[in-house]
């Protein structure tokens, strides 16, 4: 059984379909990258299978309509992680990122478990947080803000991660090391991830599968190198997608040569 | 930023991870809560005292706790004064306070808005419309004299928050501080256009309907007391029940929903646990604006934003400051009293400044 199935998704806004009649299944150990142009729909995607917008179409987990699922059940199996994140008051990062184990224990007097704490600790360490745990939310850089939620996913620990731009506000060191945080992570058995990926070379370096949109709909899905062939990405984006990016390849390798 | 280190092996826990212990700051701890009681008490005791006749410490305490123990009262004026008219005055007060407050807190978590409370979104002046409509109409329900303006006050509470939010979402999905605030203010001034209608139907009953816009604690009974300290112990409790999520709310919806909060149900029961306490409290004291705003956020500077803390901090925090505010209507301008809506819109309209100042700053 998948653990994820999306089919006839489709969402509107007014009379206009932003996705239409998308479908994909996320099984064991996939990393599906959503890609495609500004404006294809890729972000939407994701809101509408975490039920944050209003959508038409099948969205099963574990077999399971989502909607039939109460929210911390889904929660223990599909964790999101949104594009931006503007907070309005001072928490610390040690707290966002405890609201992760909301899902195990949801109601009031059920925090503090010696295995929450010890969740949150190790999420904490996993993505570099823990010397800055008490710091106020307020103070931080976007890059330590995203791992703070994404550090939040972890102590979370879902089945399907759903990311939407993971990597947005990070810097190089960081873009590669969350990727490989994630890699390690899908490692283990019962887990997939799908994350909309701007940057089609870390899309391709590290997806198992695409889905490529265009304007809302499916223009390629399947295995990554099916779907990233010179027609398909071409078509997509209107440029000779393949050329651009071996002109930007091209410049690294006659640096490095020229040393 | 050092300890963000390459994957580790599955199932194998960093040295550090062990050692990291950032649970120590959760929930009321018992020497705050005895601090803040002992404020609110001695807050009390000096509200009770002071009025138009002073009255010294030790005969009030007397006769309160003769009073509680059903002991031999003393002899003398100060004996009525304290018990029929300052002690439930005092404790109408301190109570309103602590449940507009309590809410204040809620809405602002909620909506992740600093500047959310019950006169800030058009709430109260819902709740105040419904409080007119039921005085100047003679609604009343049998054998409850004074449930029929309580009901309905209630009610048009949870129906203006209702509007008001639904208005919000249509006209700005993202429910921005400003547009909520905008569409508060401009529900205000729709409700206060109708108050004006009535009053001019309803001329007979002018006065006693002024008392609903001004707001005032002045000859509450103790049963007002009581009926209010139900309404907190059953209301108050479902959102102090409900702390965690609207911390995860503070975060954002999004977030609450993402790790696993109904969102729908719980915004649901907060907002209706929210417009009854308001209508309770505008019921009895009329619309008191701008505690629900002021006291979450100076409390907040004290205790941090974590609702475990925020909302029984803002609890105490409300009834000082409401008390404080009374005394104040009491006693500024003896023996002329002023509605004590006047001075805390007086404060609130300052401190409402300086928050949207900061909050506009802090923004990123």
């Amino acid at each position: 059984m998948s653990l994820l199935s999306v089919q006839n998704l489709t969402v509107r806004y007014g009379e206009r379909k932003i996705v239409d009649d998308v479908r994909f299944t996320l099984n064991e150990g996939d990393w599906l990258m959503i890609v495609g142009p500004n404006g294809a729909g890729k972000s939407t995607i994701v809101n509408a299978v975490s039920q944050s917008a209003p959508y038409t179409g099948d969205v099963q987990v574990l077999g399971k309509d989502v909607r039939r699922y109460r929210a911390h059940e889904l929660a223990k199996l599909v964790g999101v992680l949104a594009q931006t994140h503007t907070m309005g008051y001072g928490f610390t990062v040690g707290s966002v990122v405890r609201l992760g184990r909301y899902a195990y224990a949801p109601g009031l007097f059920s925090a503090g478990h010696a295995e929450d704490e010890a969740a949150v600790a190790e999420a904490l360490a996993l993505t570099g947080l823990t010397e800055i745990a008490d710091q106020n939310v307020l103070t931080l850089s976007g890059g330590e803000l995203q791992r703070t939620f994404l550090a939040q996913l972890f102590a979370q620990n879902p089945r399907v991660l759903l990311l939407d731009e993971p990597t947005n506000h990070l810097d190089l060191v960081y873009q590669k090391q969350v990727f490989e945080l994630i890699r390690g992570w899908l490692k283990s058995p019962g887990r997939a991830v799908a994350s909309v990926v701007h940057d089609l070379s870390l899309a391709r370096a590290y997806g198992s599968h695409a889905l490529l949109l265009d304007d809302g709909k499916t223009l390629a899905y399947g295995a990554m190198d099916d779907v990233f062939s010179p027609e398909h990405l071409d078509h997509a984006y209107n440029m000779d997608v393949f050329a651009w990016m071996r002109g930007l390849l091209s410049q690294w390798q006659v640096e490095n040569e020229d040393q | 930023m050092a300890g963000f280190s390459a994957p580790r092996p599955e199932g194998e826990l960093p040295p550090s991870a062990r050692t990291t212990q950032t649970g120590k700051r959760e929930g009321f701890r018992t020497g705050e809560f005895l601090l803040f009681s002992l404020v609110t008490v001695a807050v009390m005791a000096l509200c009770v005292c002071i009025g138009s006749v002073s009255l010294p410490l030790r005969e009030t305490v007397t006769v309160i706790w003769n009073a509680i123990f059903g002991l031999p009262m003393p002899e003398g004026i100060s004996v009525p004064i304290i018990l029929s008219v300052r002690l439930p005055r005092v404790l109408c007060v301190a109570l309103t306070g602590a449940a507009l407050s309590l809410c204040g807190g809620a809405m602002q978590g909620l909506l992740k808005n600093p500047l959310a409370d019950g006169s800030t979104l058009g709430v109260a002046s819902g709740a105040s419309l419904g409080a007119v409509i039921a005085i100047a109409f003679g609604i009343t329900l049998p054998q409850l004299p004074f449930a029929g303006t309580m009901v309905l006050a209630i009610v048009f509470a949870f129906l203006s928050l209702l509007i008001i939010l639904s208005l919000a979402y249509k006209i700005d999905f993202s429910m921005s501080t400003n547009t909520i605030i905008l569409i508060g203010v401009i529900y205000s001034m729709f409700v206060s256009s109708i108050l004006a209608l009535i009053i001019s139907f309803a001329s007979d009953r002018v006065k006693q309907i002024t008392f609903w816009t001004m707001g005032s604690l002045l000859g509450t009974s103790l049963q007002n007391a009581l009926v209010l300290f139900g309404a907190l112990v059953i209301f108050g409790g479902i959102i102090l029940r409900y702390s965690r999520e609207l911390n995860a709310f503070a975060v954002s919806e999004n977030n609450a929903r993402s790790v696993g909060v109904p969102v729908g149900r719980v915004k649901l029961v907060l907002l209706i646990a929210v417009s009854a306490l308001i209508g309770v409290c505008v019921s009895i004291g009329g619309t008191i604006g701008f505690v629900g705003l002021v006291t979450p956020h100076m409390v907040r500077m004290i205790v941090g934003p974590d609702h475990k803390r925020l909302l029984p901090a803002s609890l105490f925090g409300g009834a000082v400051f409401l008390m404080l505010a009374d005394l104040v209507a009491r006693t500024l301008l003896n023996p002329i009293e002023l509605p004590i809506g006047v001075v805390t819109s007086f404060i609130g309209a300052f401190l409402f400044i300086v928050i949207f100042y900061r909050s506009k700053r802090v923004r990123v």
